[in-house]
């Protein structure tokens, strides 16, 4: 009997998985473990091993395809047995897939603006606890649709069957099926910046605009910033590059960011209520500090995790900074290393730019963005116009969780850790 | 096709039964002289005599012990309980002799009986006469129950279970005696184990047995014309085996289900059901399961709160609203 081999859901967050690469013909024997194939997901590329050996009977879907959790790609089974038909084999989809309802959902978990001197926020239903029927969570799962983006018309708000049912008929207002309708630019006439065209994208980028999208409009930010005096940060990080130089072979260099990830994972511990996530209807504190970072790649970025980063030293955050950077460059960072986190840092002070907002990695109760450290002009303590070496930190938070004054509480520790960067040592 | 009633259905059934295989014998209280408490048996004797229509003491553990021991030996007695909440008393050989002997004799000895009576509350007649047993009895391995709500299946389910080579315990109900319907002059059987869908729907899927399939059906035309809302109803008919993919067929269909039935609710066979559909057919569901079953009370003397606590169409309708919302 001929097994039919779906394309596999490799991670939490995807729904979609592009073949970049074959790795077996058909008629070609397989063993258990034997890789078939390089799959792309929304976060990395990963290889799908073998776990029904036989002959490859059929492939089904030729590589470079995108394809749908669920879809048949190959069928394995004896030499010379008919390959079975991949039943209703999902054509394959365009971008769409991947793209909830988000205009609806902001209906249903947009927060108000709340007063930003008061704790209180109207508690909301968390999307991820929409009452749906089974049945309707199913039909939605089939016609792409976010049940979450749907209101309920059964008991309790409870969306069933004929809801979904109603939301796939309607016209793309409720679900956006199709490309989006982007106001035709007149095409360059001659020698353009660059081809006019329209440009497929790849799961990460899939998964960064929805995540983003749904950060952005689901998720009350609001911002704070300070400048804090990178001098002592910049002398102490020279003065351990160059000892550390010294030590040979397996010598470590410290990077800016390796003391700003230091330095969050303490001033989390100080200031705990930022590492904390919104649940719906209670905020959930977390006990580690799993401390997510962003690595800029060509085709978009990822955000891999340090795990307990507050138990670990500056060493222990700047070798696994480093193991992490490489294999998000090289795409091999696997779904786990790039879940589970509680607090996100990234920075853009390598190009210059002084300072800025990230939008907030959800569940993360907030994000640090750091800037450049420049030189310019500061007036210091006894009132005398000096030569400072500034950095700008921007935090953005999501204000159900934190509000204003433990923010700036955080950002307090934080540039004290900054400008007396020896307390992050000990 | 003659009309015929469902006591006339169960007494062709009987007839043609002891007309084919001479091992088949009538045993039981009062359904020789007297042609049976409910005249089911009515003009056997006349007809097969004294050997094969055998009148016995009102004594439950002693006769359906003689016909188990009779059973086991190769006759095929079909044995009248005059209620089956007499059978009570004659547990033991019901349940532990007859639903066990195949079994432990490593398959050596079988024990095709067929016990047959009324079971069903409705009628007055008390708390201890109003028993409706076939969820206690299908819960045991070895023993099969079949419920028939219409002449038809009457007829087919009995002499499909005098034909069983196992226990077969067929529950009648007396308020369905006088029922009529379209019964075949030939020879059929209804296989045990085959649900019927005697209605057929595309909203609601109501599971039912015995009466509860005619309460059901009346409910799904009321629903259909003053809520627009088209009814599916599935007729077990056997209780165990049972079939499954019949029900799970439907609620796929459906995607939302009433289970209707006169037996208590606590530990009931739609209890069971309710359960496969979840198991089974989670992701079909479009709303939580229902059931409509009699009040959990003893069965009540007063007539007219007795018809209060057992399911009546009007409950019927009330619950299917609310699985339909």
């Amino acid at each position: 009997m001929a097994e039919i081999i779906d394309m596999p859901k490799l991670s939490d967050t995807m729904s979609v998985g592009t073949l970049v690469k074959w790795n077996i013909k058909e008629g070609q024997v397989v063993a258990f473990g034997d890789i078939l194939a390089e799959v792309e997901t929304d976060k990395a590329t990963m290889e799908l091993s073998c776990t029904v050996p036989g002959t490859i009977l059929k492939i089904f879907a030729p590589a470079g395809q995108q394809l749908p959790v669920g879809a048949p790609i190959c069928a394995i089974g004896k030499k010379g047995e008919a390959a079975p038909e991949a039943a209703a084999a999902p054509a394959p989809k365009a971008p769409k897939t991947a793209v909830p309802a988000i205009p609806e959902k902001a209906e249903v978990s947009c927060v108000p603006a709340a007063p930003a001197s008061s704790g209180s926020v109207t508690p909301q239903s968390d999307a991820s606890r929409t009452k749906a029927s089974p049945y309707a969570k199913r039909m939605a799962e089939k016609a792409a649709l976010n049940v979450a983006a749907l209101s309920g018309s059964g008991p309790g708000g409870r969306v069933v069957g004929r809801d979904v049912a109603a939301a796939a008929s309607a016209p793309a207002a409720s679900a956006p099926s199709g490309p989006l309708n982007v106001a035709v630019a007149p095409p360059a006439d001659g020698k353009g910046i660059q081809p006019d065209a329209d440009v497929p994208v790849g799961g990460m980028r899939q998964t960064i605009a929805r995540r983003l999208l749904e950060s952005k409009i689901t998720v009350p930010h609001f911002y704070l910033e300070v400048e804090v005096d990178a001098a002592p940060l910049m002398a102490m990080r020279e003065s351990l590059n160059k000892r550390l130089a010294e030590t040979g072979a397996d010598a470590i260099k410290l990077s800016v960011n390796d003391f700003i990830l230091k330095a969050s994972a303490e001033a989390l511990r100080r200031v705990p209520a930022v590492n904390a996530s919104w649940a719906g209807t209670s905020i959930r504190t977390h006990g580690a500090v799993h401390l997510s970072f962003g690595v800029a790649l060509e085709d978009g970025l990822v955000t891999p995790v340090i795990r307990d980063a507050h138990a670990k030293t500056l060493k222990d955050i700047a070798i696994e900074a480093k193991a992490l950077i490489g294999k998000a460059r090289s795409k091999k960072l696997t779904p786990s290393e790039m879940s589970g986190s509680t607090f996100t840092v990234t920075n853009l002070g390598m190009f210059g730019v002084t300072g800025f907002f990230g939008i907030i990695n959800v569940p993360n109760a907030a994000i640090l963005s750091v800037g450049a450290t420049i030189k310019k002009p500061v007036v210091d303590a006894q009132d005398r116009l000096v030569i400072g070496h500034r950095m700008v930190i921007g935090l953005s938070g999501d204000h159900r969780v934190v509000d204003g004054a433990n923010a700036a509480q955080f950002l307090q520790a934080l540039k004290q850790l900054l400008e007396e960067p020896a307390l992050m040592l000990i | 096709m003659a009309v015929i009633s469902y006591r006339e259905a169960l007494r062709a059934a009987m007839r043609e039964e002891l007309k084919r295989d001479d091992k088949v014998v009538i045993m039981g209280e009062e359904v020789a002289q007297f042609n049976g408490a409910y005249k089911v048996t009515e003009g056997l004797l006349k007809e097969f005599g004294p050997k094969r229509i055998v009148d016995t003491p009102i004594s439950e553990a002693g006769f359906i012990g003689l016909g188990i021991g009779a059973s086991m030996l190769g006759i095929r007695p079909v044995m009248e309980l005059m209620f089956w909440s007499f059978s009570y008393v004659a547990f033991d050989q019901i349940v532990n002799n007859a639903g066990n002997i195949r079994y432990m004799s490593g398959g050596l000895i079988n024990c095709p009986i067929v016990i047959r009576g009324p079971a069903n509350g409705g009628t007055n007649v008390g708390a201890t006469h109003s028993h409706t047993p076939e969820a206690i009895l299908a819960s045991h391995p070895g023993i099969k129950v079949v419920c028939p709500a219409t002449p038809y299946d009457a007829k087919g389910l009995l002499k499909a279970a005098i034909r069983d080579n196992d226990p077969v315990y067929v529950m009648e109900n007396t308020i369905l005696y006088n029922d009529k319907g379209e019964v075949p002059d030939e020879d059929y059987i209804v296989p045990l184990g085959v649900a019927d869908v005697k209605r057929i729907g595309t909203d609601l899927t109501i599971v039912a047995h015995g009466r509860a399939v005619i309460t059901s059906l009346k409910a799904a035309e009321i629903l259909e014309k003053e809520h627009g809302v088209s009814v599916e109803v599935v007729d077990l008919r056997s209780i165990r085996p049972l079939d499954e993919e019949t029900i799970l067929a439907s609620v796929r269909k459906t995607h939302r289900a009433l289970l209707v039935e006169e037996n208590k609710p606590f530990c009931g066979v739609d209890a069971q059901v309710a359960y496969l559909i979840q198991s089974k057919a989670f992701d079909e569901l479009d709303a939580p399961i229902h059931r409509v079953s009699s009040i959990d009370a003893p069965q009540i003397y007063c007539k007219r709160m007795e018809d209060q606590q057992m399911p009546s169409v009007d409950r019927v309708v009330a619950e299917a609203l609310k699985v339909l919302a």
